[in-house]
């Protein structure tokens, strides 16, 4: 009766809503988290505007997948909440704090001091909390019988805090370069000056992660340097992407930077999948094992392959009206 | 006192599900007025309903997207604090959640753009239709929250195997004993909010003699609405008390704070309920009527709480007086809709000032009657999380401790506080604007899955305005 692999079908649903979540949110954190350093406050205005019209989609990918993974695999869900509970908690308070900052700095005047600040500080601790828990899934989990039974910060340790700057550089330059599509004249020509430092920040992170990672789990250590395997493409076409920013930046093209950081984040994130493959709650338990029930599982999926076409749709047309530059003063809003 | 994250953990979440709870209440029945509006200005075409329901659109936009945000909450909640419970039921609340999701994602897509933004883009009727998709699309998603939460308190179309729910019927499990009673009493519910809201607000409007002719046809029509549902659901309620007390006869004994199971039972209409002894102190009430209500019978007997061990019993006091003041609130509704009756049989409806301010503090009254209504059913069923199968205790996370829930607690409480602090404040700030606000100029950022973008009234009050007249903000200077 149980046609199909339903469990790895889930498992690339949710796999994919995570980097596309990455992705789109994580260039407008990025432009939250650039938001302070900004030349002026109408540039902080161009700015926000050129985020303004398509960062909503976001939170649908992030309500999906938290609904989505207490349906296809509760384990994940009733492992990673309870052991990032701090962390959970400040991912959505900073998110909370900077959508609501979105909507009301446009309506504000004189307190528009305030919502910068919410809209930067939110930003930056929900970018550092997805880092972390990141760090805290390679990290693994204290697990007994499918539950944590670890402590409250076990998710904070030196390598959860690297990872979640590692998070903050990888947003802020997915921002800075996200701007130097979106702008002209003295802000676009900011994004390019900021970029390349945050590039190096990047690369020094993730070089640090990459190294240590092998270090602290053996399974890594055995995938990666037991045999030379094909897998070693996936960071070769990472250093790729990062040179590909670095000359784009330079040459001061538009459109390149973007794609190639985003072109960096998939490499990246398809070098953790094929690190930790199959194990979603390491280092116990593998998809198979956290997946709920096949019925539970099918019902789920016939509404779901109904409308993930459309949110792709929406997604796509929201991107498509509002390409183009935005100019200060004659913002969207 | 060491902390205990049980007592934290059920405190969060009823914090944070009653501030959650009172935003969509008000949209389901806000949207279903909006749609009669557009309705009637369709086929009226006269110029008095679109301001109203363009108006009372920009309300909605704003309690809408508070509701969004709350609501982002909920879905960690069950996670973070009753993880136990999660890998339980997530065979069955997974699905259902997911789904109400995905009724939420679609309203927005498709209709909610349409409704907010599209009055001068689109047909007269393609506007109607969305306004009516918005309505239908707010009762779904309420269909999938209550189903869930009527599969916890009268489980059923599943099997419980090696600590796990496993579906063997989704149309058991969705379409679960107490599913129609409570769907019903919180439709009527979301109507009364809608109604009471809207007819407060026009009663304030009239007693500053602003936009008289449109807010005595809102008031009006406000009235002839409750004048019906306000009595249809004390009936809807008495049926769903009759079905509690089937399937939850405890909760029913809280409710009625009947501590020992007997004949002739009295309706309290004061009491202070004493669990450590089991008995109630200062009783007053009506004799037998108790039994009458729940048996039709005078003497018919009522299961008491000495039916279940001391420890399986719910907090009699707050149950008890939670469902009072909830009743209360339902007797104090029935009488301002019969009171609006009188007044209009004697055309003095709208210039009686004493009903119009009545109304204007009935507007809050709702709020507290849908929050104390939810007290009895959620605090009533304790000790159960899953009624009959499954304790809070056993329902909540294991590696929580005290430290750590009231850590979150106290955060979301200031979180909380501060956000909507703002964002009430702002939705005061639309109505005192009210009708007369001409701002209606599209922006271009404006999206549907950011409601709040609809309303363009500025955070700020303008020195010397007297939210009439306003000015702009600056950053909103080019289109």
């Amino acid at each position: 009766m149980e046609l199909f692999d339903l469990a790895l079908i889930w498992a690339f649903i949710i796999g994919f809503g995570i980097i596309m979540y990455v992705l789109m949110d994580g260039f407008d954190l990025g432009v939250g988290i650039l938001f302070p350093f900004a030349p002026s406050e109408e540039d902080r205005d161009t700015m926000m505007n050129s985020v303004a019209p398509v960062w909503d989609g976001n939170e649908t990918w992030l309500v999906l997948g938290g609904a989505g993974l207490l349906a296809a695999f509760p384990m994940v869900y009733s492992i990673f909440l309870p052991a990032l509970y701090i962390g959970v908690f400040l991912l959505l308070a900073g998110l909370i704090f900077r959508g609501v900052a979105f909507e009301f700095r446009f309506k504000a005047r004189t307190s528009r001091y305030l919502w910068n600040w919410s809209f930067a500080g939110g930003s930056t601790i929900a970018a550092f909390a997805q880092g972390a828990v990141v760090g805290a899934y390679i990290q693994g989990f204290n697990t007994v019988n499918g539950a944590y039974v670890g402590g409250a910060l076990d998710w904070l340790t030196p390598f959860t805090v690297l990872t979640g700057l590692g998070m903050l550089a990888g947003y802020a330059l997915l921002g800075s370069t996200w701007l130097i599509m979106k702008t002209e004249g003295r802000l676009q020509e900011w994004a390019y000056r900021v970029s390349a430092p945050l590039l190096i920040a990047v690369l020094v992170v993730f070089g640090i992660i990459s190294v240590w990672t092998p270090f602290v789990d053996d399974m890594v250590r055995e995938r990666w340097f037991s045999n030379l395997s094909v897998i070693w493409i996936l960071p070769a076409l990472t250093l790729l992407c990062a040179f590909q920013i670095w000359r784009s930046v330079r040459n001061r093209f538009e459109g390149m930077p973007f794609v190639a950081t985003m072109g960096l984040f998939i490499t990246t994130y398809l070098g953790l999948v094929v690190s930790k493959w199959p194990y979603v709650v390491p280092p116990n338990y593998t998809l198979w094992d956290a997946a709920s029930a096949y019925e539970s599982q099918l019902f789920l999926l016939l509404g779901l392959l109904f409308v993930i076409p459309i949110v792709l749709a929406y997604t796509a047309w929201t991107y498509w009206v509002f390409r183009g530059k935005v100019r200060a003063g004659e913002g969207y809003h | 006192m060491e902390l205990d994250p049980l007592i934290l953990s059920r405190i969060q979440f009823a914090f944070v599900v009653s501030f959650h709870a009172i935003f969509p209440v008000f949209t389901i029945g806000l949207a279903s007025y909006i749609a009669v509006l557009e309705g009637l200005a369709f086929k009226t075409r006269n110029p008095v309903w679109t301001k109203l329901s363009t108006f009372w659109t920009k309300v909605f936009a704003v309690v809408f997207g508070m509701g969004v945000v709350s609501g982002i909450v909920m879905s960690f909640q069950f996670g973070t604090n009753w993880s136990a419970f999660s890998q339980a039921s997530a065979n069955f609340l997974g699905p259902i959640l997911s789904y109400e999701v995905i009724t939420a994602f679609f309203l927005e897509a498709a209709f909610l753009g349409v409704l907010l933004f599209g009055r001068d883009k689109v047909p007269a009727g393609v506007h109607l239709f969305a306004a009516i998709m918005v309505a239908t699309g707010t009762f779904i998603s309420s269909f999938w929250i209550l189903a869930a939460n009527s599969w916890m308190q009268t489980p059923a179309g599943v099997e419980f195997r090696e600590g796990v729910f496993h579906v063997v019927s989704w149309s058991e499990a969705i379409f679960n004993p107490s599913f129609p009673y409570r769907f019903m009493h919180m439709a009527l519910a979301s109507f009364l909010t809608g109604g009471f809201v809207v007819a407060g607000v026009s009663a304030w409007y009239l007693l500053r003699g602003r936009e008289v002719e449109a807010n005595r046809k809102a008031l009006s029509m406000c009235l002839w609405l409750l004048l019906f549902i306000a009595p249809a659901q004390a009936v809807v309620g008495d049926f769903h008390g009759l079905n509690t007390l089937e399937h939850q006869p405890t909760k029913v004994a809280a409710m009625e704070g009947n501590w020992e199971t007997s004949r002739n039972v009295p309706l309290l209409l004061f009491a202070i309920p004493d669990q450590e002894n089991q008995t109630n102190h200062f009783e007053i009430g009506i004799p037998s009527l108790a039994s009458l209500i729940l048996t039709h019978e005078w003497d018919g007997e009522v299961p008491g709480l000495n039916e279940v061990a001391v420890e399986e019993q719910p907090p009699v006091a707050i149950v008890f007086w939670s469902f009072r003041i909830m009743v209360g609130i339902g007797v104090l509704m029935i009488l301002f809709a019969l009171a609006g009756l009188f007044l209009r049989a004697g055309g003095r409806l709208y210039k009686t000032r004493w009903y119009l301010q009545g109304m204007r503090f009935m507007s809050i009254a709702p709020f507290f009657a849908v929050l104390t209504g939810w007290f009895v059913t959620e605090v009533g069923r304790a000790p159960w999380l899953v009624y009959g199968m499954m304790t809070q205790a056993e329902s909540v996370t294991p590696s929580l401790t005290g430290g750590m829930a009231l850590f979150t607690l106290i955060g979301y409480i200031v979180v909380y506080a501060l956000v909507f602090s703002a964002g009430v404040y702002y939705l005061m700030r639309v109505l005192y604007v009210g009708l007369e606000d001409a701002d209606d100029e599209e922006h271009a950022s404006d999206r549907p899955a950011r409601p709040l973008s609809a309303a363009h009234v500025p955070f700020e009050i303008e020195s010397g305005s007297h939210g009439v007249h306003q000015a702009k903000p600056a950053n909103e200077g080019g289109h």
